[in-house]
This record gives C-alpha cells, structure tokens and sequence, in this order.
C-alpha cells in the first residue's frame, strides 16, 4: 500500500542478538537433489530461478541423491575428508599458536571447510586462484606444504614472503593461488583480468575469483562482473556466503535483492546457489562452472551458503554481535560430519577410523609445526633480515632505497 | 628524421612494442574502433586486432584491476586512462596492488602494467581534464613515474616503460600533444613539426626511466622542471635574461638526483616549477632533496612555483596556471635573494 507522508529510513537487522534465541526458520533449504543439473551450455536466461534456491547433494541420511551426486568416487571423497580435517586441525594449531604470542594474527575456516577444498579438486593444474584470507582449503588440497604455510604465518627465517606480509597472506603461483591482499575485493577484477589474458592467449587454464558476502558491496566486484560479462571470461565468480561480514550481518551487503547470486543475474551470468556445507555439492558445481569457463561460455557465478562458526579473526569476538549457540542451529550443519556420515553410510568409513585419522592428523600438523618453529616464530628464533625489507620493492633496487638501506646500516 | 607530434610518438611507440612482443596489450575507454580521445591509440585495433586492442567499459579500477590480473598471467598490458582526472577510481588497485605485488610474494607474481594518462591543464578542461596527480604516485613505493615533455622523449619513454618489469604511471601532459606551449597563452603554438625534440626515429629506441636531461645549459640558477613546465621555464629565463640551467626530470621516480644536485652545486640557486598545486606537491620533495644535499652551496632558498592550493577552475585558467610571468618572477627573486 502507498505509504506517502514522512520519509523513514530503513536499517536492516539480523534476525536474532546476543541473548536472543539463534533462529534460520526464514533460510529456505530445500530437499538434496531436488535442484536440477542443467547442460553447460544452457541458456542463463533458462535457469534464473537458481539463483534463488540451493544445489545440495548429502540428505539427512548421508545419502549422496539427484542429478548433482555421483561424480567423485570413494577414494576421492575420503581424501575430500582429510583435507578437511587436515584445514581444521591445522586452523585449531595456528589458532593456538597466535594465543600463545607465537604469531600476531590468525584467520580460521571453521565450518567453511567443504568450500575451497573441494573447490580446489574442481580445478585443473595450473588454474588460477584468487583468494581471500578464508580458502586456505585450496592450497591444502592442492598439496602445498604445511610447513610453509607455518614459515609464513610465523614469519620466520624460511617464510617464503621474507616477513613482509601479515599471516596467512600466502601466495604461490605453482599452486594456482595469487598472493593474497588482504585489501578486500581488488582480487575480483583482477581474476577477471587474469582469464581475459588466458583467453587472449587462447590458453585452456582458467581463473577462480573469491569474494565474501560483505565485500560484494565494493565497486571492484561490479567491475569484474562488467567484465567478465562482456568479454565472457573464463572465470568462475565465487561469492563466500558466511553470513558475517566480521559483526556485520549479510542483509547490509545484500540489501533487497534477495540473494548474493542474483546479483549476476543482470549481467546476464549463470548464477547458482550452492550448499557450502556438502563437499559434493560444492565440487559439482565447481566442477559445472570450470567446465563453462573451460568451453567458451564464459563466466558464472556461484554463492556458497555457509556460516562463519569461528571468529571473524583472531582479533574478533563474536558473542558481542550474535547469540552464541547460532552456529548449533545453522542448517546446514558441519561439512566434515556431513561427509563423514555419508562415507560410513557408504561402508569404507567409521567413527573408529575417523577418530584414528583425527589422531594421524595432529600428529602430522604437529609435526610440521615443531619444524617450523624451529626456524622461528615471530618474537623468536629465526627471522628475515632487515636487509630483505628493502628488497623485492622493484625489480632493480633504485638509488634512493640503496641510500636508506644504507642509513639504516643493513 | 620524421616529425611526430606527441601523440604520434606515442602512438608510435605502442606500434613498435605491440610488434616486437606479442604480450604487449593496449586497451581503455574508447581505444579500441575509435582510437581513442586523443587518438593515441588510432590504428591499432586495426593493425593488431581486437585481441589487442580493445575497447573497455568506464570503469578505471576495472581497468587497472584487470590489467594487474593479465600482468600476473604474464602479459604486458598498457592501459589508458582517458584523463588523469579520473583515474581515482583506480587509485586503490594502483597503490594498493599493482605497486606491492612483486614486494608482497617476493618476486612470486609481478606487475609489468603502464598506466598511461593526459594530465595538467591548458585547455579549459576545468577541474575535471585539467589536473596533475603526480604527487599522489610518487608517494607510492614500487611505482615509476614518468612525465614526458616532447615527442622524441615520449616515444623513447613508453617503450621503456612497457618494457620496465614494474608498474609504470605515464603522464602526458595533454597541452603539450600537438605542440611545446610555454605558457603564452595568447600567442599562437609552435607545432612539434617545427621543433627540434618533435625529430622521432623510426622503430624501436628507448629512453632510459630515472634519468633527467639538461634542456637549457645555464649558470646563474638550476630551475628544476617536467612536462609542460619545461617550455614554460625556457621562456621565462629568455624574457627575464637569466642564465638559468633547465632540468627536464622526465622520470620522478625514480629521480635522477645526481644530475640535480650537480647542477645545483654549480649555480648555487634553485627554483622548482610544477603545475599541480604547491601543498604536499613533489615540489617539496625537490626542495627538500635540494636543501639536504646542496646546503652548504645554496645561495638562496630554494624557490617553489605552482599552482595554487585551490581545485583547477575554469575561466579563470591563467590565473591558475603558473605561466612565464610567474616563472620569471620567482627567478629573479631568487638571483636577488
């Protein structure tokens, strides 16, 4: 009804604040397997509606069901399965390691596992990542050594980035994964950029853009999507929906338009929603968009619907904006339980065997923990040279840098 | 030797890199069918397809973004940006990307882009086609940046600029495209086919970034000066008779400051000129560099003319733009000091 006379301002808010009871009776989830899979090729103007709603795969059963299951075989997904644990044991370590003042900052994936790890195994070697500061998940499944991921995040005397970026900024180009900003949003354009080069080239890699809720509001992730949409890049756009943009809820990014992947709707891109918990869901519709890119159609864009269980970092506290057993009563449950289940309802797994890797796993980290450190932790030990702060700014050293590393006398 | 003006020694010079190496890209708005506002880029959709050289939506930070993505891939893209104007929407993915790439991998992905841009005034563009951001690059580590004062130099300048393995920001100054104006607004141009330094050889050279040049040799003072100021700064020491010595910096950073404090060292005097406004302008930075290695030689204080600390206006341009009288002014200021 019109409603002319004062103007009032709108400010939208969570559905629930400290103290309240958690409550997602308002997120939709719809039955696993009822979303269908279209052909690559389809028309985007044909399959607008899923926009809206979400692929899933893993019922309440643990069953894998619809036309999005079946394309991972056990060994596969058993793997999919210790990278998971593995992310998970590894953000626990580093998470402690911060608190014990080894390292000054820590950013974890808790229930966001599922997302890059089997967004990685979508991908083929030699694709491009990139990330955000919350999809470490790719370079674990992509092989990269814990090891040096902990060099960086101490920023000791073996940290590859010489000390000079804050923790878990990696970057490794033989990993598909771009150096990570930690500004937010300027790494969406530049995907963008990355699969227009490719496609120049008439190369056969592609790129994967990663963005969160909150950073789709910068005007960088419109570039890209202009872009992207009218050059057709070989990309696939990947929006993170963790529902938290550090204290702020998803609805002040989102604003009226109902999801994140609608907004690719009026750049004419294929834009789907994904449950970000199953990690079979995510990797089939990875594995759907890559194809895309890989055959000339171009972009797509995908919403990963999860939640932030962690902080936002090690310097957050959520209990001061959102009730604190929220992430108990998110739908879409935990991803590593989620695939444990279906992997013992399949028969080639079980709790036994499950709390034995569990034991495996922090051994490993553990591991590769202890040697790291014995190359330094931030206050201690092994660090990069003052000399290697001035390095590395250009190509060749200029005469005013030589001149100010000489003043400060290394 | 042909004669070019600027723009085709520009145009020239993308030519001869786009030839040479296949990953040298060129696209912004209005670069590709057209040419470009200024038709810099005339010709080479055309010659080298749309692959190449293509049009780009109005989006600067898209443009710049997407670039810093193809240099990661390992292109060589050079970008314009239609006015210096408008390149802060890019501001972000210039200062905050493509300068720290190389820096913050460690060498792991670098940022080879050029950033070409018409900048300062002189055309009535008002305060939308007229401005000169220099200083708010030349505050940025891991950036080069590049201020061509004629055709010869421009072409030699770009060519290494797209060679460069780093970030280069390239600014034209815009009035001096078809001629060197010296600030004589009401008198007709000279047009670069009559100028020695519009001489533009065929095929590839380059001029080396970091190194300053002594356009007028002189005694009595150093004035210290890029892009259009350069031909400004000619004229005011010829009206006034001052025996100045000219410095054409031509890169900014890095600066060529051996040349500079050579010079000064000579003359004991030194006045500095630019266009953009005087606050926080790399003017300061000449003057503090100027007093902090030539002290004990300098005779005078160090002298700044710019324009003044307001947005660039419009019918009153001349007002604004630090022409001859002003130039010449402050020379004889200083050879009084």
């Amino acid at each position: 009804m019109a409603d002319a006379g004062m103007l009032r301002f709108h400010v939208p808010e969570p559905e629930v604040r400290p103290g309240g009871t958690p409550d997602f009776s308002n997120v939709t989830i719809p039955n696993a397997g009822s979303v269908p899979r279209p052909e690559i090729d389809v028309d985007p103007r044909a399959i607008r509606d899923m926009a809206f709603s979400i692929i899933r795969v893993l019922n309440r059963n643990g069953e894998a069901v619809g036309p999005w299951a079946g394309l991972l075989s056990d060994d596969e997904l058993l793997e999919g399965l210790r990278h998971m644990m593995t992310l998970r044991s590894f953000d626990q370590r580093m998470q402690m390691a911060q608190r014990q003042g080894k390292t000054s900052f820590y950013m974890q994936h808790l229930g966001e596992e599922a997302v890059s790890c089997a967004f990685r195994k979508a991908l083929t070697k030699g694709d491009m990542n990139f990330p955000t500061y919350r999809q470490a998940g790719l370079l674990i499944a992509d092989g990269y050594p814990m090891v040096t991921m902990m060099n960086q995040i101490y920023s000791n005397e073996a940290d590859p980035l010489k000390g000079r970026q804050l923790p878990i900024m990696y970057s490794s180009k033989e990993h598909g994964f771009f150096s990570i900003s930690g500004n937010l949003a300027t790494q969406y354009i530049q995907a963008v950029g990355w699969a227009m080069a490719s496609a120049i080239s008439n190369d056969s890699r592609i790129a994967a853009a990663w963005i969160g809720d909150g950073s789709t509001a910068e005007s960088d992730f419109h570039a890209a999507l202009v872009f992207a949409s009218t050059y057709k890049a070989p990309v696939v756009l990947n929006v993170v929906n963790n529902q938290w943009a550090i204290s702020t809820f998803q609805g002040i990014a989102r604003g009226g338009s109902g999801t994140f992947a609608a907004r690719g709707l009026g750049f004419g891109i294929p834009s789907l929603r994904v449950d970000g918990n199953d990690y079979l869901a995510v990797h089939a519709v990875a594995k759907w968009a890559a194809e895309r890119a890989r055959s000339n159609l171009g972009p797509t864009l995908v919403e990963y619907v999860t939640y932030r269980v962690g902080a936002h970092s090690s310097s957050d506290d959520p209990s001061a904006y959102r009730p604190k057993a929220e992430s108990d009563a998110w739908p879409l449950g935990d991803p590593i339980v989620r695939l444990k289940n279906h992997l013992i309802q399949r028969g080639v797994w079980s709790d036994e065997r499950h709390a034995q890797a569990e034991a495996e796993i922090l051994e490993t980290v553990i591991a590769a923990q202890k040697e790291a450190e014995s190359h330094g932790t931030l206050h201690a030990g092994g660090k990069p040279s003052a000399r290697d702060m001035f390095e590395g700014v250009y190509a060749e050293m200029p005469p005013h840098l030589r001149r100010q590393r000489q003043q400060a006398g290394v | 030797m042909p004669r070019r003006t600027m723009i085709e020694a520009i145009r020239d010079a993308m030519d001869v890199s786009m030839a040479r190496d296949s990953q040298v890209i060129v696209f912004g708005e209005d670069v590709g069918f057209f040419g470009g506002v200024f038709r810099c880029t005339q010709g080479l959709q055309a010659k080298y397809g749309k692959s190449r050289c293509f049009d780009a939506p109005i989006s600067e930070a898209g443009i710049v973004g997407s670039a810093i993505g193809m240099a990661a891939y390992g292109l060589k893209p050079c970008v314009e940006v239609q006015f210096a104007d408008y390149v802060y929407p890019a501001y972000d993915q210039i200062v905050s990307e493509a300068a720290r790439l190389r820096y913050r991998s460690n060498g792991d992905f670098t940022c080879p882009i050029v950033v070409r841009m018409p900048t300062g005034g002189g055309i009535f563009g008002g305060q939308t086609h007229s401005q000169s951001p220099e200083a708010l690059f030349t505050h940025v580590s891991g950036l080069k940046v590049v201020v061509p004062s004629n055709p010869h130099d421009a072409k030699g300048l770009l060519i290494a600029a797209i060679e460069d393995p780093d970030p280069v920001i390239f600014l034209e100054p815009k009035r001096l495209y078809n001629g060197p104006f010296d600030g004589h607004h009401d008198r007709p141009v000279t047009p670069w086919s009559k100028h020695e330094l519009g001489e533009v050889a065929d095929g590839h050279y380059t001029v080396p970034l970091g190194k300053a040049v002594i356009r007028r040799p002189g005694a009595a003072v150093t004035v210290l000066a890029y892009g259009t100021m350069v031909y400004v700064a000619e004229a005011a020491a010829g009206e006034a008779g001052i025996d100045a010595e000219i410095i054409d910096l031509r890169t900014l950073l890095p600066l060529d400051l051996e040349t500079i404090v050579a010079s000064v060292k000579k003359t004991g005097r030194c006045v500095v000129v630019h266009e953009a406004t005087l606050t926080s302008g790399f003017g300061a930075e000449l003057s503090a560099l100027v007093q902090e290695n030539c002290f004990y030689h300098l005779e005078a204080p160090v002298a700044r003319v710019a324009g003044w600390d307001t947005p660039y206006p419009h019918a009153q341009e001349w007002d604004y733009f630090p022409g001859p009288a002003r130039v010449g002014r402050a020379l004889v200021e200083t050879l009084e000091a």
